[in-house]
Parts: C-alpha cells; sequence; structure tokens
C-alpha cells in the first residue's frame, strides 16, 4: 500500500510537470494548428539556461528561473517568427517538418554547448516531509504547487483579460478574429511565448530533481503531444487530465511492472486511443491536419 | 526503338555509369560512401512511397529499417539460417508488423498519423535497447556473417568478400526497388496512391478505399525499408539499437526531401549527395545535425519540392521561352 502510495504520488508530481508542458502545447497545436514539435525542446533549452545562470554565473535559484522562463518566452517568439510563421498556410505535414527541423537544431546547439553528457542543478529545497510513510521532498511537493498556481494564472489570463481572450477569439474563428481588429501576427507570437515560458518553468522546477541532458526534449515534446491528443485538441482541462494520467500510468507502470519500459506504456496507450479514437480522447472533429 | 533511346538516353547512360563505378572507383573507403549510398537510397525510396505517392509521413521508418536488419541478425547470427532465406524473411517481418501497426495507426490523418508512427519508432527503439536476450540490449548484434556465397551452375561460386561484389548486391537490390516503385506509381493502384495524398475526402468519395490504399502503400514500404535494413545489417556486421534511432528516420526524411519528394529520382539524388556532402564538410563534422536542421527548416518553407523540384520548374521555365520565341 505504501509503495502504491508513493507511486501515485510520484505520478502526481510527474504528471503535473507534464501538464504545463502540455497546455503550452495545447494552446499552440490546438489553438493556432501549429503541430510545434520542437516544443519539448524548448523545455530543454529552459532547463539549460537555468543550470548556466546557477552553475556558471552564479545566480540565485529563484531569479535563474525567472530569467529563463523570460528568455524561453522570446526564443519562443523567434521560432515563431523564423519557423512557423512562413508556413501559417501551407497545408499537410510541412509544418511537422520544419519543427522537426527546430527541434534537431536546439538539441544540437545545446549538446555543442553543454556536451551531450548529463548535468544536475543543485536541489535549494533538499527537505524531506514524511507522510504516512510517503517520502516526499520539498522540491516534489513544490512542483506540484508551481504547476497549480501556474495553471489557475494561465486560466485567469486566458478568462479575464483583454489580451488573454484573443487568444481564445482567434482559436474560434481566425477571419471573425481578423474583422475585429485581432492582430492574428501578434496572438500567435503571444501564444509561442506563453507556451515556451511554461515550458521553461516546469523544466526549471523538476531540473534539480532529475538530470538534465541535451536529449530529454525529444522524449517531453513527444510526451506532451501523446497528452495533447489524450486531453483533446485545445482544452485546457483535458491536457491537466492527460498530464495526470500519463505521469500516473508511467509512475505505477514502471513502478510494477517494468522501469526500462515506462515510456512503452505511455507511448503504447497513445497508439491504442488512437486506434480506438483517431481524434483522441476528448477531440472534435478535425480536418485532414 | 530509336525513339525510346531518344528518349531514355539519360538514364541508360547513369545505368552504365553505375555498373562501371567498382572500375574507377578503388579506394576501400569511397567505394564504402557509395555502397551505403545506394542502400540508403533503397529506404528513401521506400519513405518516398509512403510519405511522397501517398501523403503519409510515417516517421516509424528507422523502426522498421530496423526490424529487417534486425530480424536478419539474430536468423543469420543466431539461427544460422543462410542469408538468401533470412533476407525475405526480415523484409516481410517488417512489412507484417508495418500491416498490424498500421491496422490502428492509418486510422489516423496529418500530424497524428506523424506523431503516432513516431511513438511506434520509439517503441521498437526502446525494445530494441531493453530485450537482451534477443536483441542484445544495446550492445546490439556483432558477427552478423556476410551474404551466403551464390553457386551458379557451370560459372562457380558468388562470393560477396570484395567491395565490388558487395556494391553489385546493392545496386541490384537498388534497380529492383527502383522498378517495383516504377511499376507501382505508374499503375491504376499508384493514381489512387496519389489521389489519396492530394485529397482524401475528395478520393473516397470517387469510390477509392483510401485506408486499404494507405495501408498498401505503408506495407509496401516498410517492405523495402526492411529489405535495405537487412542488407545494411549483413555488411555492416553488427548493428545496435541506434538503427532505430529517430535520427535514421530523419536521414531518410531528409535524403527524401532535399532530393525531391513524389519523384523516383530525387530520394536517390538525395542519398547520395547529402553523405557525399558531408564527407567533404569534415572540419564541420560537430556542426553537422545543426545544418541538416536549418536545411530541412530552409527547403521546407522555400524549396518544398527539393532539388527535383526546383529542376523541373527551372525546365518549364525554359520550355516556356522556348516557345514564346
Amino acid at each position: 500500500m505504501e509503495l502504491f502510495l508513493q507511486q501515485v504520488f510520484n505520478g502526481v508530481m510527474l504528471g503535473s510537470t507534464y501538464a504545463v508542458v502540455a497546455l503550452g502545447l495545447t494552446l499552440v497545436f490546438g489553438i493556432l494548428h501549429v503541430p510545434n514539435f520542437a516544443h519539448g525542446n524548448m523545455y530543454m533549452l529552459g532547463a539549460y539556461v537555468c543550470f548556466f545562470l546557477i552553475a556558471t554565473l552564479g545566480f540565485a535559484y529563484w531569479p535563474s528561473v525567472a530569467l529563463a522562463v523570460i528568455f524561453l518566452a522570446l526564443c519562443g517568439v523567434l521560432l515563431e517568427f523564423l519557423v512557423f510563421r512562413p508556413l501559417r498556410n501551407v497545408p499537410g505535414i510541412a509544418p511537422f517538418i520544419a519543427a522537426l527541423g527546430a527541434l534537431i537544431v536546439l538539441e544540437n546547439i545545446v549538446e555543442l554547448v553543454w556536451g551531450p553528457e548529463g548535468h544536475r542543478i543543485p536541489n535549494p529545497h533538499p527537505g524531506i516531509l514524511d507522510v504516512f510513510g510517503i517520502i516526499m521532498t520539498q522540491q516534489r511537493l513544490l512542483v506540484i504547487l508551481v504547476a497549480i498556481v501556474a495553471i489557475i494564472l494561465l486560466q485567469l489570463f486566458i478568462k479575464k483579460t483583454t489580451l488573454g481572450s484573443t487568444i481564445e477569439a482567434v482559436a474560434q474563428n481566425k477571419e471573425g478574429a481578423t474583422l475585429v481588429g485581432i492582430n492574428v501576427n501578434r496572438v500567435s507570437a503571444l501564444t509561442f511565448a506563453i507556451a515556451s515560458g511554461l515550458a521553461a518553468l516546469a523544466a526549471c522546477v523538476i531540473a534539480p530533481i532529475f538530470m538534465i541532458s541535451p536529449s530529454m526534449g525529444a522524449m517531453v515534446g513527444m510526451k506532451s503531444f501523446v497528452i495533447v491528443i489524450l486531453g483533446g485538441l485545445g482544452s485546457i482541462p483535458g491536457a491537466i487530465a492527460g498530464g495526470l494520467i500519463l505521469g500516473l500510468i508511467e509512475a505505477i507502470g514502471g513502478g510494477y511492472l517494468s522501469a526500462a519500459y515506462k515510456d512503452v506504456f505511455g507511448f503504447g496507450a497513445l497508439v491504442l486511443i488512437l486506434a480506438i479514437k483517431p481524434t483522441g480522447l476528448f477531440g472534435k472533429e478535425i480536418k485532414g491536419r | 526503338m530509336m525513339t525510346w533511346l531518344r528518349n531514355n538516353w539519360f538514364y541508360l547512360l547513369v545505368l552504365v555509369v553505375a555498373l562501371l563505378v567498382p572500375l574507377f572507383i578503388t579506394n576501400r573507403y569511397h567505394s564504402q560512401v557509395i555502397t551505403m549510398s545506394c542502400l540508403f537510397a533503397i529506404g528513401a525510396l521506400s519513405l518516398n512511397l509512403i510519405l511522397g505517392y501517398t501523403g503519409q509521413a510515417s516517421l516509424a521508418h528507422g523502426g522498421f529499417f530496423a526490424i529487417g536488419a534486425y530480424g536478419v541478425a539474430i536468423l543469420t547470427h543466431t539461427y544460422g539460417w543462410n542469408f538468401w532465406i533470412a533476407l525475405p524473411a526480415g523484409a516481410l517481418l517488417s512489412a507484417l508488423i508495418g500491416f498490424l501497426v498500421g491496422m490502428p495507426a492509418l486510422r489516423t490523418r496529418g500530424s497524428y498519423f506523424a506523431i503516432a508512427t513516431m511513438c511506434l519508432g520509439e517503441i521498437i527503439h526502446l525494445i530494441a535497447g531493453n530485450w537482451m536476450e534477443v536483441t542484445g540490449g544495446h550492445n546490439g548484434i556483432v558477427g552478423i556473417p556476410l551474404p551466403s556465397p551464390i553457386t551458379i551452375p557451370g560459372v562457380g561460386q558468388l562470393t560477396f568478400q570484395s567491395q565490388a561484389a558487395q556494391y553489385y548486391l546493392v545496386l541490384f537490390f537498388l534497380l529492383l526497388t527502383l522498378f517495383v516503385m516504377y511499376r507501382v506509381v505508374n499503375s491504376l493502384r499508384g493514381r489512387t496512391f496519389l489521389a489519396t495524398a492530394i485529397n482524401e475526402d475528395l478520393a473516397e468519395a470517387v469510390g477509392i478505399n483510401t485506408f486499404r490504399t494507405k495501408l498498401l502503400s505503408f506495407v509496401v514500404g516498410n517492405f523495402f525499408a526492411g529489405l535495405a535494413g537487412g542488407i545494411y545489417a549483413s555488411l555492416i556486421g553488427s548493428i545496435s539499437p541506434s538503427v532505430a534511432s529517430i535520427a535514421m528516420t530523419f536521414n531518410f526524411l531528409m535524403y527524401v526531401l532535399l532530393g525531391g519528394v513524389t519523384t523516383l529520382a530525387g530520394p536517390i539524388i538525395g542519398a547520395f549527395v547529402m553523405p557525399i556532402l558531408m564527407e567533404n564538410l569534415q572540419a564541420l563534422k560537430q556542426f553537422q545535425m545543426i545544418i541538416y536542421g536549418v536545411l530541412l527548416i530552409v527547403v521546407i518553407i522555400y524549396f518544398p519540392r527539393g532539388f527535383m523540384g526546383g529542376y523541373a520548374s527551372l525546365r518549364d521555365k525554359l520550355k516556356k521561352k522556348k516557345v514564346g520565341a
């Protein structure tokens, strides 16, 4: 029982980071219909920027996190401008392949600068709590807390501010949004900034727990796609639920069945779900995208 | 006969040059590069059938290449099968898994299909790396025998020890693949592939069973991917899970897109030009992947039809000029 609860706790922690990363992707993929496969590498880059600020420049943990988030938001804008804007109206898989190119570029730049080996960000909150036999480190609790705060703030931003609601307007009807004077280019850039910033935030809070390496981005990118599809395109509650489901599948499958194959469970679940329902669990009907 | 010659002299010339290659390339290393290019051209051609002619971005292509490679490696090395039985077996295994996996995966479309196959590729990669008893885990399999000699009555034995013999072996399979692809895409069946690629809903409306069309293309494509993988395993002599990695898929994708998607010559040109280009950019080796990535983005934005597309539009322009004058 204790093992089970421990796995559930780990699953929730893992799942809440996945949820935050997937939220960014669901905004970009579901709302702007841009399959940004490089999203996972924005996550990876965020962790490395944070690592660089702490280990090389000697910044404290939280200022580094803030700077990394801002830097990555700018990177997101740049990515949208250079790669996705020219392909906005190109049908088919061209944007996906361009995203794959961006993924390769980001991964290899990081590998060139910091090497292929893993690095570790020193844990800023190493304290341990023992709740009914479940070991919780403060950093792990913090991951969950940050995820909850980020999700609430994002929801408030989209629902309560004018700027935020332009994102939703574009999602619902691009032409209509243009007619009422919304600048689609600006909304696009904004969405990419938010998505990349969120990815960086998730990466920074979880980096002290796991090692960081250049190849982790592709894996996270693939998983966030799994989640976005699990949860339905553009659906924020779907992304949160999907993130938690995937986190739990991995933690429990990895804990009880086989740690080496834990990623297979998540991907297997995706293929299975797509086989039964090609547009995802809560997905709307979509045309050949 | 004469008109046939006039129309096809260029292809004939290329064929003659291809047959004479071992005469003027004696350097072992260069010969190896060319043989591998021919091999990867088979893989690129098969991806092109799925990606170009049927419009389905399969990102599990490296995985199916690896299934063929592991199939031949396990059958010849572990079970001692004759290569000439193991090779079709490996390719058929790849096609069979393609069929089983294509059934669910091909129900999805566009980016969804790309993501689903990417996950499948990753699953194959993970299995190759973790199924110790069969695949040898991360160390892979070493000591895979070369293709078994063929005895030709009255002539003697054909062995595959020499570089030239290996080159001809691969060239034979490249020509075979090219021939099959040519026949397929120029048949009525091939037209249904293209119709599915261009507009799936419309194809469905005129009575094409698009699911079966996509499945057929996927299975045939993966058969040839497995074939290329099987030859690769035997010629290189050792394999590791890296043959199933996304980097392998990415290479094939690169060759197809740079050479020219939905053309028969494009993937072959891509498979020859890219490795040779990279050989000559040895100094930039560490930037290789970055250059690849940037190139991919630039090509997809500005030259979506690759080299062959650029060539075709140039030819059209020249023709128009001639007509105008």
